[in-house]
C-alpha cells in the first residue's frame, strides 16, 4: 500500500444553510494524481479552501501526512508541506517576475526574519528562484513587474509559485484556465514530470477531458459539494452518474 | 562598498543623486556653511525628522499599515530621555538610560497594541492607534507631577553638550558643546536611516513589500503575515522612540507640543506623502523640503506681504500667520502632480 499524505475526513462546510463541501472522505497518496471534476458550483475549490485553510471547515478533519491540520493557520499548512496554485490568480502585482518566485523560497529556506543582511547577498535565492523561471520558460521576462504579464504568463507565474514550494501536496486548480493552445502544454507538460518523481501526491482540479485521460491516476466527482464518484479514470468516465451529469456538459474534449 | 552602506538601494536617478549629496553634505558641515542659531535648530531638525519619516514609511510605505500613533513613540523617547535626566540627574547614564528605556517601552507598547488589533484588520489597528495616542497624551498632560504637564520639563543634559562647554574656534565657527551635540545628533541620524535603509532591502522588507502587495498570498507561500506586521510595528515604534530621544538631547526640553501633538503626526503623513512612499530617499526629501517650509516659508511670506503693501487681498493672503493655508496648497500640488512622490516622479522620470 502507498503512503497516504492527505486525507480529508468528512470535511463539511455550511454557509447559512447552503452546504458547499458535504462530508468528503478521501485519501491521497504519494506518486498518485488525483483529477477532481463536477460542475461549476460543485465545490472544487471550496475542498481546496478548506484542505489549505483559507476557509474553516464547519465538520471533519483535515490530516497532513497523518497529523491533523483541521485548526492550523494557512501558513502553517504551508510550512508543513501543502502547496496550493489558485483559480484566479494571485500575485504580488507590482512586484518583479523573479521576486515573486524569490518570495516563495524565501519562505521555504525560513529567511524572512533576517532583517539586517541584504537581499541581493543572498544569492542562493535568486539562483534557485531562475530554476523553477526556467522550467515554467520565464526566466526571459524576469525583471518584468507582473502586472506586466500577458494572462497566460501570469497563470505560468502561478504555477511556478508552486512548484517553488516544492510542497508534498501538489493542489492544482484550473491551471491552464485561459491559457492559448501553445501554452498549456509547458504546464502540463510540468505537471507530468512532477507525478513521475513519484514521491509527491497531485490534485488538479480541471475540466479539460484529453487532459485528464493523459495525467490522471484516479477521479473523484464532486456534486453539490458531496462525493458522487472515486475510482481510477475509465471506470468513473463510464459510471451512469458521471455519464448522465457531466459528459455533456463539463468533461469536453478541447 | 558603498553600495553595501546604501544597502544596493541606489538612487536610480541623476537629480535624486545629487539631492540627497547636497542634503548630505548640506547636513554634514550644517554648523560651517550656515551659521547661526536658527539654521542649526533647522539642521537638527531635519536629521531627526529624516528618521521619525522613515521609520513611519517603514510602516506606511513598506507594510501598507496605517498608523496614528507614530508621535506617542516618538515622545516616548524624548520623555525617556527627559524623565531619567530629571530624576537621575544630569549625566550620561541618564541619557542611555532615558533612550534605552523609550525604545524598549515604545516596542513593548506598539506590540500590545498590534497583539490586540493586527490580528483583525487593518483598519482596527489604525483605529486602535488613534484611540491609545490620545489616551496617551491627555495622560501625559494629566500627570503634571510626573510630566510637568502642558508645560513640559526642562532638564540639563551633560556639560560637553550645551554651549557652556568652548573649545576654541575653527573657520570662523565656535566649536562647543552645541555644536559637539548637533554631531551627535547628526551621526546618530545617519546611522539609523543607514540601518532603515538595510531593513527595507532585506529579506525582511521584501516579505514586508508581499503582505503590502498581496496579504493572502504571503500567507498562502508560508509567511505569518502577522508576526511581520507585528514586528515591523515594534521595529518602526522603536527607532520613533530613538528619534524622540535624540530630539529631547538636542532640545533640552520636552512638552506635549514638541513630541506628541497630532498636528506632528500630520507633518509626519504629509512628509511621507510628499517625499514618496514606499521609499527610504522619500523620508529624506519629503523632511528637509517641510521643515525648511515650515521654518522659512513664514520668513518669504512676511517679506512678500510687506511688499506688496498696497495692493488689495495680496497682503492679506502672504500673511505670515496663512503659511499653513500655502503649505496645504503646495500639498496638493504636490500629490496632483507627483502622485507617487517626489522620489516616485524622479525615478519615472528616467524611466520615460
Ligand atoms: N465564501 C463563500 N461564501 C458563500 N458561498 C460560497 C463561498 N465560497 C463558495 N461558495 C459557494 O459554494 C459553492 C461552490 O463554489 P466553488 O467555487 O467551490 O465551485 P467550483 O466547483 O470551484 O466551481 P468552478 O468550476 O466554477 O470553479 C458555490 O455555490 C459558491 O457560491
Ligand atoms: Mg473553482
Amino acid at each position: 500500500m502507498t503512503q497516504t499524505l492527505l486525507e480529508t475526513d468528512g470535511l463539511t462546510v455550511r454557509f447559512g444553510g447552503h452546504v458547499a463541501v458535504d462530508h468528503v472522505s478521501c485519501a491521497f497518496h504519494a506518486g498518485e494524481l488525483t483529477a477532481i471534476v463536477g460542475p461549476n458550483g460543485a465545490g472544487k475549490t471550496t475542498y481546496f479552501n478548506l484542505i489549505s485553510g483559507q476557509i474553516p471547515a464547519t465538520e471533519g478533519r483535515v490530516r497532513l501526512m497523518g497529523e491533523d491540520i483541521t485548526r492550523a493557520s494557512v501558513a502553517d499548512r504551508c510550512r508543513k508541506g501543502l502547496g496550493r496554485a489558485f483559480q484566479l490568480t494571485n500575485l504580488f502585482p507590482n512586484l518583479s517576475v523573479l521576486e515573486n518566485v524569490r518570495l516563495v523560497i524565501q519562505a521555504h529556506r525560513n529567511k524572512g526574519f533576517s532583517l539586517f543582511s541584504m537581499a541581493a547577498s543572498h544569492t542562493e535565492l535568486t539562483t534557485e528562484a531562475m530554476a523553477v523561471l526556467e522550467r515554467v520558460k520565464l526566466d526571459h521576462l524576469k525583471d518584468k513587474n507582473v502586472s506586466e504579464l500577458s494572462h497566460g504568463n501570469q497563470r505560468k507565474l502561478e504555477v511556478a509559485m508552486l512548484i517553488a514550494l516544492d510542497p508534498m501536496v501538489y493542489m492544482f486548480d484550473e491551471p491552464t484556465a485561459g491559457m492559448s493552445a501553445d501554452e498549456a502544454p509547458v504546464v502540463l507538460d510540468l505537471i507530468a514530470e512532477l507525478k513521475a518523481e513519484r514521491e509527491r501526491t497531485i490534485l488538479l482540479v480541471e475540466h479539460k477531458m484529453d487532459v485528464i485521460r493523459t495525467l490522471a491516476d484516479r477521479i473523484i466527482v464532486l456534486h453539490n459539494g458531496a462525493l458522487a464518484a472515486d475510482g481510477d479514470p475509465a471506470t468513473v468516465m463510464a459510471s451512469d452518474v458521471v455519464q448522465e451529469a457531466y459528459m455533456g456538459k463539463e468533461l469536453t474534449d478541447v | 562598498m558603498l553600495i553595501n552602506i546604501l544597502s544596493g538601494d541606489k538612487p536610480r536617478s541623476v537629480i535624486l543623486t545629487v539631492l540627497l549629496l547636497g542634503i548630505l553634505v548640506a547636513l554634514a558641515f550644517a554648523p560651517f556653511l550656515f551659521p547661526g542659531v536658527r539654521s542649526l535648530e533647522t539642521a537638527a531638525r531635519i536629521c531627526i525628522f529624516i528618521v521619525l519619516v522613515a521609520s513611519y514609511d517603514l510602516l506606511l510605505g513598506y507594510g501598507g499599515i496605517v498608523s496614528f500613533a507614530h508621535t506617542m513613540f516618538f515622545g516616548l523617547g524624548a520623555y525617556g530621555v527627559a524623565l531619567a535626566s530629571e530624576n537621575m540627574g544630569r549625566g550620561w547614564g541618564s541619557l542611555a538610560v532615558g533612550t534605552v528605556a523609550g525604545a524598549v517601552a515604545a516596542a513593548v507598547l506598539a506590540l500590545v497594541i498590534g497583539l490586540f488589533s493586527l490580528r483583525v484588520r487593518a483598519i482596527f489597528f489604525a483605529m486602535i492607534t488613534l484611540a491609545v495616542a490620545s489616551a496617551v497624551a491627555v495622560l501625559v498632560s494629566q500627570l503634571s507631577g510626573i510630566t510637568g504637564g502642558e508645560d513640559g520639563l526642562n532638564y540639563s543634559i551633560p556639560r560637553e553638550l550645551t554651549p557652556a562647554f568652548r573649545l576654541g574656534e575653527f573657520l570662523g565657527v565656535k566649536i562647543n558643546g552645541k555644536l559637539l551635540n548637533y554631531y551627535l545628533v547628526f551621526f546618530a541620524s545617519l546611522a539609523l536611516f543607514l540601518m532603515l535603509l538595510r531593513v527595507v532591502n532585506s529579506p525582511f522588507g521584501r516579505v514586508l513589500q508581499a503582505i503590502r502587495e498581496n496579504d493572502f498570498r504571503a500567507e498562502a507561500i508560508g509567511y505569518r503575515v502577522i508576526y511581520y506586521r507585528i514586528a515591523a510595528t515594534c521595529l518602526s515604534a522603536a527607532v520613533a522612540a530613538l528619534a524622540g530621544s535624540i530630539f529631547a538631547i538636542w532640545l533640552r526640553y520636552v512638552g506635549p507640543d514638541t513630541t506628541l501633538s497630532f498636528e506632528i503626526m500630520l507633518d509626519i503623513l504629509l512628509m511621507v506623502v510628499i517625499g514618496g512612499m514606499g521609499t527610504m530617499y522619500g523620508a529624506v526629501l519629503g523632511a528637509t523640503i517641510f521643515v525648511l517650509a515650515q521654518n522659512y516659508l513664514q520668513n518669504l511670506m512676511g517679506a512678500a506681504s510687506e511688499a506688496t503693501t498696497g495692493l488689495p487681498l495680496i497682503p492679506d493672503l502672504l500673511n505670515p500667520d496663512r503659511w499653513l493655508l500655502w503649505l496645504g496648497v503646495l500639498f496638493i500640488l504636490s500629490v496632483y502632480f507627483f502622485p507617487t512622490g517626489i522620489v516616485g516622479r524622479l525615478r519615472e522620470g528616467r524611466r520615460a
